[in-house]
C-alpha cells in the first residue's frame, strides 16, 4: 500500500494552482490529504501529478462581516472546531464536526478538501446544504459563485470544474439564538455517518416555528435538503408526535444501499435522526437545552 | 529511483536535510530514511493511528503525509517524547504503571495523541480520554489500561505544574 | 512457598521501556545493508484457473532484481507444499498449499509470484505490471452451498468440497429426546473475523553463503514449527536454519500459521544473495492471513420439567477456506466445548467441514470456543423462557457442582485424552457475577428504564475453556560466570508480557532479583524444541518448566555455593545476586562465582562433584488440559430506533487458578472482552457470491475503538488446578470466549417487549431494525 509514481508541485498562489490545472495531465489536488492520501496509498487513484495546497497563501481563513461567515478552502477542520466565531455564528457546523473523524484527522482535514471530495455522509457538505452556503470557486476566468444547493452534481462529483479551484465558502448565519441540531449514526464515534441530519430552526415569542431547514445525509448521492418538510414546520409548535409525522416523508429519499446498509434502513433512520434533530433544535431554540 | 526532492526539517529537535522521493509518506520517510522506527505503520489507510507523530506540536497520521510536506516543519516522534534518555516521560511511565500496553505496537501513536490532548485537556474525564483516543486502534488491552495511564498522567502532570 | 517477593506481584513489565520509547524491534523496524522488499502478485479471483504468467514488462523496470513463480522455485524445493495439517482421522481430502500458486489460484489473495525491488513501493509498481491470464471457475462462497447437490468445486480437482467429517458425543441421544418432555432447537449462525493485530505479518531473511545458514526472522507465534517446515520444504539440515521471533504486534492466532509468504522470502534471500523484506500490508492482511468465519448450527436441547438438562444433540457445518493451514481444530473445538461447564447427560453433535473459495480458517483468539458456548448458553435461555425459569436458576440447576470436579466428561480432546474439568466452583464465580452486575435488582431497573421509553437488559454466560496445550515446552535457565541469569525457552512472545511472567517465575527461584535475569524467547538457536505461542497455553507449560529448571538449578546453586563456604545447604539463602549463610551476612559468595566454579578448569575437579555447568533444562509434561472458568454478565441499553446497542455495564469473574501478575491477568482479560464485543457487535468479514472479500479496509471491517468500549469489572477467583506445579491456568483467550453468548443474552433481554429472538453473531444494527420490524409484522 505505497503511493504510485506521481509528479509533485507546490505551488504558492491560487493563480499558479489555476495555470498547473490548466496545463498539466491528469492532475490531483491535495489539501488536507484526509482523504486523497488514502485513496494514494490503496492505489484507487492514479494521478501523474499531485497538486499540493497546502503552500498556497490566503486560503485558511475564519471571518465574519454583516451576518456571513467566509471561510477559506484551506481553513482546517481542526481551526473551525475551535473558531469562537463558528460556536457563536454556526454552532450547527461546530455540533458537526464533533463528530468529524478524529483529532488528528481534524488537524489536516480541510473544509475545501471535504466539499470536493463531496462524501454523500460526510458531515460538512451536510451543514452547506443546511446553510444555503455559497461555494467560491477560482477558474481561469476569475471567480465565481456556487450556491449549494447546485454544487452537487451527481455521487462524489462536485460542480467545480476541471480548471477550477475551491477557494472557500460562505456561509449565512441564522438569528442569534437559532435551534440547532446535527444528530447522526455512525457505527462507531468518529466513523463517516450512515446517516445524518442537521436540523435549523427559528422559533419566535409563541413558541411557533418561523424558518426551518433540515437537511439528510448519507442516505441520497449528496445531502438532501427536506424542502416540503420544512415548509410544513412553519407556525409548528415543538410537538415531537408532529414532529414524527412529518418525518416520515424522509422514507421517500431516493436512498443508496450496500452491503452495510440497506437504503430502507438508511430511510428508517432519516426519519428517526430528522425528528431527534428537530426535537433538539427546537429545545435548543427554546433554551430548553 | 522517481521524482526526488530536498527537503529540510526538524525531527526530535534535529534538522536533516534529505533528498526524499516525492511519493514517499512522511512514516515511510522517517521510518526508512531516518532509522526512526518507533512511528509504526498498521494500515496506511488513516484508521488505526499507529503512526500518529505530532506536526509542530498537533497530532498527525503520518501515512496520510507526503514526506516532501513536513519540509520546512517540526515533528516530534516518539523517539523523541522522553525528557532524556535516562528518564520517561509522565506519559510513558503512566503506561507502565497501568499496564497501557500489551504488544507496544499502537502505542506510539497512543502517546503521540494523548501529548496533545493533555495539553489541550489537561484535566479530561474518562469519556474524553475515549474520544480522543479513538482515532488510535488497539488489538490487545481493550483501552482500559490506557484510559487509566491517561488519567493518571493528567494528574501526574497537573502535580508537576503545582495545579 | 512462603516468602514469595516477585511471584504473584503487580511487578512492572520488562517489556515496556523499549515500546514506550521507540526501541522496540518489530518485523518491519529490521533495517539491514543491500536489503531489497518484497511484494506479492495475487489472485484477484476467488477461483480460477492460471493459463499463463508474463513477467516480461515487470522484470524490466528499473530497480526490479527479481519476480519468481513457483516454477522458478520448484528446482530449489524438496517439498512444494506447506504440509502442516494437524493429524485427525476425519479428514476426506488432503488439502496443502503450495508455495506459489500452482496452476489455480482458489482464493482472493492467494499468491502467485513474488517481487522483489529496491523498495516496496516499486515492488507495488511491478506486481501491478505481472500479466496474469486467469480463465476464471466457478467459486464456491458458501460452505452451505458447498455441500449441496452439483454445487461447484472449490478445487477443480477435487471429489468434493468436504474437507472432513466427524462426530462426537456420549450417552443415549436417540432414546433420550424420543421420551424427553421438552426438546426446544434452534439455527444459529456464528461469524467471527480476523485476528487483526495492529501489526500484520512480516518476514526478513538473510542468506550467508559462508555457513550455508539461512535467517528468517518472522512474525509468527511458532519459531520452531516455522523452523521443521523449512528444512521440510528446502532440504537444509537443522545447522542451516535459524528462524527468530522480534517483537511481534500482536499475534491472536494467525501468526501461528506458517505461510507461503515466509517461504518464498526465505528463497527470494537465498537465490539473490541479499536480505529481503516482506511486511504484509493491511489490505494483505484481510485476504491472505487466515481468519476464522461462519459456523452454522442445527440444535437441540432436551430439558425436563424443571428445566434440568437431559440431552443436547445436534450438526454444524464449518467454512474451513479453501486449504488446510492448521487442521479440522477449530471445528473440534467448537464441538466439544458446548457442554462442558454443565451436566448434560447426553451429547451428540455431527460436524462437516466445508471446502470454500476463501482464504484458509485458522484459529483466532479463542479458536472456536465462543462458537460452542454460544450454543450452550443460547439454548439454556430459550429452555428458561420456555419453562418460565429465570436464567441464572437454570444455570444453577445444571452447572456442575465443585464437588464433583474432576469431573470426567464422556468427550476425548484431539490428542485422544479424556475430558476432566480439574478444579474451579463454576456456581460460586456465576453468583458473584450476578451480585456485581445486580441481577436481582434488574427488573426493577429495567421496569423504571421502560417507563422513560428506554430498553435495557441483562445478559450472562458461563464458560469453560480448555487451557495449557500440552506436550511441552522447554525452558533453559543458567548463570553464567556473569552472575546474570539467562532463561531460554521456546515459548513466543506477542504481547502477552512472556518475558516477565518467566521473570516473574525463575526470580522466585533465584533470588528476586528481575533486573538480574534475561529472556530470550523465540529463537530457534537457543533450544533444540519449542512449539510457540496458543491455545492460552504458555505460562502453563513454560512457566512450569521454568519452576522445575529454576528449582533445579537453586539446589546446585546451593550445593556449590555449600561447598564454596563450608557451610550446609540448609543454612544457605539466596537474596538478590548473592548466596549467604542465614544471620551471616558477610558469609556469602556471588552467583557468578558459583557459576564460575563449575565452568571447570583443566584438571581440576568440580566442587562438590556435580554436573558442569550452572544450568538446568527442563520440559514439563502436560497430557490434559486445564480447564479455566469464568462468568460474564453484561448490561445493555438498546436503541429499537437505530439498532444501536451500548454498554450499561460488563462484568466478568474469572478463574485461571493461581495468578503469576495480577495487572497481566487482568490486562488479558480485558482485552479479550474488547475482542469478543468486537466479534459479537462491529466485526463482519464479508464476501459476495463470487468469494470476492468486500471488507479489506477498517473502514469496512470495523475493529471496537475506545469510545464504544465499555469498562470492564473484573472478578477474580483463585482455584490452582492440580495439573502443574504452579497451579495455573491459561488466560490469553478467556475474555472472549463468554462475550458473544452474554451480549446476545442481554440485547434479546432488552427487546423482550418486541418479542424479538437472538441466534446470530455478530449482530449489526440493521439487522436489530429488521428483526423489530419483522417481528411487529408478525
Amino acid at each position: 500500500m505505497k503511493p504510485p509514481p506521481f509528479s509533485y508541485h507546490d505551488p504558492s498562489n491560487v493563480g499558479e494552482v489555476i495555470s498547473l490545472l490548466g496545463s498539466l495531465e491528469n492532475p490531483k489536488l491535495l489539501a488536507g490529504g484526509q482523504s486523497l492520501m488514502p485513496m494514494l496509498n490503496m492505489r484507487y487513484v492514479m494521478p501523474d501529478h499531485v497538486i499540493d495546497l497546502n503552500k498556497v497563501e490566503g486560503l485558511s481563513y475564519i471571518k465574519e462581516d454583516g451576518g456571513t461567515i467566509s471561510i477559506g478552502g484551506m481553513t482546517r477542520q481542526r481551526d473551525l472546531e475551535y473558531s469562537d466565531v463558528m460556536k457563536a455564528k454556526c454552532p450547527l457546523m461546530h455540533d458537526a464536526l464533533l463528530q468529524v473523524g478524529h483529532r488528528q484527522t481534524r488537524n489536516r482535514g480541510t473544509i475545501g478538501g471535504s466539499l470536493s471530495h463531496l462524501d454523500p455522509a460526510a458531515e460538512l457538505p451536510a451543514v452547506c446544504a443546511a446553510h444555503d452556503a455559497v461555494v467560491i470557486v477560482q477558474g481561469p476566468n476569475g471567480e465565481r459563485e456556487i450556491p449549494f444547493s447546485e454544487f452537487p452534481l451527481g455521487y462524489m462529483t462536485p460542480a467545480t470544474e476541471m480548471d477550477e479551484l475551491l477557494t472557500g465558502v460562505k456561509i449565512p448565519a441564522w438569528a442569534e439564538g437559532h435551534g440547532y441540531a446535527f444528530v447522526e449514526f455512525s457505527r462507531r464515534h468518529g466513523d463517516f455517518a450512515i446517516t445524518s441530519a442537521a436540523a435549523l430552526l427559528e422559533v419566535g415569542s409563541d413558541g411557533g416555528i418561523t424558518r426551518a431547514s433540515l437537511t439528510v445525509g448519507g442516505v441520497g448521492a449528496a445531502p438532501v435538503r427536506m424542502n416540503d418538510i420544512e415548509q410544513a414546520l412553519i407556525g409548528q409548535s415543538g410537538d415531537e408526535e408532529r414532529f414524527r409525522e412529518l418525518c416520515e416523508a424522509c422514507r421517500e429519499i431516493d436512498a443508496l444501499g450496500d452491503v452495510y446498509a440497506s437504503s430502507e434502513y438508511r430511510q428508517h433512520l432519516a426519519t428517526v435522526l430528522s425528528r431527534r434533530a428537530l426535537v433538539k433544535a427546537y429545545d435548543r431554540a427554546t433554551g430548553k437545552a | 529511483m522517481g521524482e526526488t526532492r530536498k527537503i529540510s526539517l526538524s525531527v526530535n529537535g534535529k534538522t536533516y536535510e534529505e533528498e526524499v522521493e516525492v511519493r514517499f509518506t512522511l512514516a515511510d520517510f522517517l521510518r526508512q530514511q531516518l532509522g526512526l522506527t518507533g512511528t509504526h505503520l498498521g494500515c496506511e489507510h488513516g484508521v488505526c493511528g499507529a503512526c500518529t507523530i505530532l506536526l509542530n506540536g498537533r497530532s498527525a497520521r503520518s501515512c496520510l503525509m507526503l514526506a516532501v510536506q513536513a519540509d520546512g516543519q517540526e515533528i516530534t516522534t516518539i523517539e523523541g517524547i522522553a525528557p532524556s534518555e535516562e528518564e520517561m516521560h509522565p506519559l510513558q511511565e503512566a503506561f507502565r504503571d497501568n499496564h497501557g500496553l500489551q504488544c507496544g505496537f499502537c502505542t506510539p501513536g497512543m502517546l503521540t495523541t494523548l501529548i496533545e490532548f493533555l495539553g489541550d485537556n489537561p484535566d479530561p474525564t474518562e469519556q474524553e480520554v475515549r474520544e480522543a483516543i479513538s482515532g488510535n486502534l488497539c488489538r490487545c488491552t481493550g483501552y482500559q489500561g490506557i484510559v487509566a495511564a491517561a488519567l493518571d498522567a493528567a494528574q501526574r502532570l497537573r502535580e508537576a505544574k503545582g495545579v | 512457598m512462603s516468602g514469595w517477593k516477585v511471584f504473584g506481584s503487580r511487578a512492572k513489565r520488562l517489556e515496556d521501556p523499549a515500546l514506550l520509547t521507540g526501541q522496540g524491534r518489530f518485523v518491519d523496524d529490521i533495517i539491514l545493508p543491500e536489503m531489497l522488499h518484497a511484494a506479492f502478485v495475487r489472485s484477484p479471483h476467488g477461483h480460477a484457473k492460471i493459463s499463463g504468467i508474463n513477467v516480461d514488462s515487470a522484470r524490466a523496470m528499473d530497480g526490479v532484481h527479481a519476480i519468481y513463480t513457483l516454477d522458478d522455485f520448484k528446482p530449489h524445493l524438496t517439498n512444494e507444499r506447506l504440509v502442516v495439517g494437524l493429524p485427525s482421522s476425519a479428514y476426506k481430502q488432503e488439502l496443502d498449499r503450495p508455495a506459489l500458486a500452482m496452476g489455480e489460484v482458489v482464493y482472493v489473495g492467494e499468491p502467485v509470484a513474488i517481487v522483489v525491488a529496491d523498495t516496496r513501493y516499486i515492488a507495488e509498481d511491478a506486481a501491478a505490471m505481472v500479466k496474469v491470464e486467469y480463465d476464471i471457475l466457478p467459486a464456491v462462497a458458501d460452505c452451505r452451498a458447498a455441500l449441496e447437490e452439483g454445487a461447484p468445486l472449490a478445487h477443480s480437482s477435487s471429489p468434493h468440497n468436504i474437507l472432513a467429517q466427524f462426530d462426537m458425543g456420549y450417552g443415549e441421544v436417540d432414546s433420550v429426546f424420543a421420551n424427553a418432555p421438552h426438546v426446544y432447537s434452534e439455527s444459529m449462525w456464528q461469524h467471527r473475523g480476523g485476528s487483526q493485530s495492529i501489526k500484520c505479518r512480516g518476514a526478513v531473511s538473510i542468506y550467508d553463503p559462508l555457513e550455508e545458514l539461512v535467517t528468517l526472522y518472522s512474525a509468527t507465534q511458532a519459531a520452531h514449527t516455522a523452523k521443521n517446515i523449512l528444512i521440510d520444504m528446502l532440504g537444509l539440515n537443522e545447522n542451516q536454519i535459524r528462524v527468530i521471533i522480534p517483537d511481534v504486534g500482536g499475534g491472536f492466532g494467525p501468526k501461528l500459521v506458517f505461510y507461503q509468504e515466509d517461504v518464498s522470502v526465505v528463497l527470494a534471500a537465498k537465490l539473490l544473495g541479499r536480505p529481503v523484506k516482506w511486511t504484509e500490508d493491511r489490505r494483505e492482511h484481510f485476504i491472505s492471513t487466515t481468519q476464522e468465519r461462519d459456523q452454522f448450527w442445527e440444535v437441540e436441547i432436551a430439558v425436563d420439567d424443571n428445566g434440568k438438562m437431559l440431552g443436547l444433540r445436534g450438526s454444524m457445518t464449518h467454512d474451513h477456506g479453501a486449504y488446510t493451514a492448521r487442521g479440522i481444530n477449530l471445528a473440534f473445538n467448537s464441538a466439544l466445548i458446548v457442554s462442558l461447564p454443565y451436566d448434560v447427560p447426553c451429547y451428540h453433535m455431527d460436524v462437516v467441514l466445508a471446502v470454500t473459495n476463501k482464504v484458509p480458517v485458522t484459529p483466532v483468539r479463542g479458536a472456536g470456543h465462543p462458537q460452542g458456548i454460544f450454543v450452550m448458553e443460547r439454548l439454556l435461555d430459550r429452555a428458561a423462557r420456555e419453562l418460565g425459569i429465570d436464567r441464572p436458576e437454570i444455570r444453577r440447576r445444571n452447572l456442575i457442582p465443585t464437588e464433583q470436579l474432576p469431573f470426567t466428561k464422556g468427550l476425548k480432546t484431539r490428542g485422544d485424552a479424556p475430558v476432566v474439568l480439574d478444579s474451579g466452583d463454576y456456581l460460586a464465580c456465576m453468583e458473584e457475577a450476578l451480585e456485581r452486575i445486580d441481577f436481582a435488582g434488574f427488573s426493577e431497573r429495567q421496569e423504571k428504564a421502560r417507563q422513560e421509553g428506554r430498553y435495557i437488559g441483562v445478559g450472562i454466560a458461563n464458560y469453560v475453556k480448555g487451557t495449557g496445550r500440552g506436550p511441552f515446552e522447554t525452558v533453559t535457565v543458567r548463570i553464567g560466570p556473569s552472575g546474570k541469569i539467562m532463561v531460554y525457552s521456546g515459548a513466543a512472545a506477542m504481547g502477552q508480557s512472556t518475558q516477565t511472567m518467566l521473570t516473574q517465575i525463575v526470580a522466585e527461584n533465584l533470588g528476586g532479583d528481575m533486573e538480574n535475569i534475561e529472556v530470550v524467547t523465540g529463537d530457534s538457536s537457543v533450544v533444540p524444541m519449542g512449539i510457540g505461542g496458543s491455545a492460552s497455553r504458555q505460562t502453563v507449560t513454560a512457566g512450569s518448566s521454568a519452576l522445575l529448571a529454576a528449582q533445579e538449578v537453586r539446589e546446585k546453586a546451593l550445593k556449590v555455593a555449600a561447598h564454596m563456604l563450608e557451610a550446609s545447604e540448609e543454612d544457605l539463602e539466596i537474596e538478590g545476586r548473592e548466596i549467604r549463610v542465614k544471620g551471616v551476612p558477610d558469609l556469602k559468595v556471588g552467583l557468578g562465582q558459583v557459576a564460575h566454579a563449575v565452568a571447570g578448569t583443566p584438571g581440576y575437579a568440580l566442587p562438590g562433584g556435580i554436573e558442569p555447568g550452572m544450568e538446568a533444562t527442563k520440559n514439563f509434561m502436560i497430557d490434559d488440559l486445564t480447564f479455566v472458568n469464568g462468568t460474564a454478565a453484561v448490561e445493555v441499553e438498546v436503541d429499537p430506533e437505530t439498532g444501536k446497542v451500548s454498554f450499561i455495564k460488563y462484568v466478568i469473574v474469572h478463574d485461571c487458578g493461581t495468578v503469576v501478575n495480577p495487572m497481566i491477568v487482568a490486562g488479558q482479560v480485558i482485552g479479550g472482552t474488547a475482542h469478543g464485543i468486537g466479534n459479537t457487535l462491529f466485526e463482519w468479514m464479508g464476501y459476495d457470491v463470487t468469494a470476492q472479500p468486500i471488507t479489506t479496509n477498517f473502514a469496512e471491517y470495523l475493529l471496537i475503538s475506545a469510545p464504544e468500549m465499555p469498562h470492564v469489572e473484573m472478578g477474580h477467583m483463585e482455584s490452582p488446578t492440580p495439573l502443574n506445579p504452579l497451579g495455573v491456568k491459561g488466560v490469553g483467550e478467556c475474555g472472549v470466549v463468554p462475550a458473544p453468548a452474554a451480549i446476545i443474552s442481554a440485547v434479546e433481554n432488552a427487546l423482550a417487549p418486541f418479542e424479538v429472538y437472538l441466534d446470530q453473531v455478530p449482530l449489526r444494527p440493521p439487522e436489530i431494525v429488521e428483526k423489530i420490524q419483522n417481528a411487529a409484522i408478525s
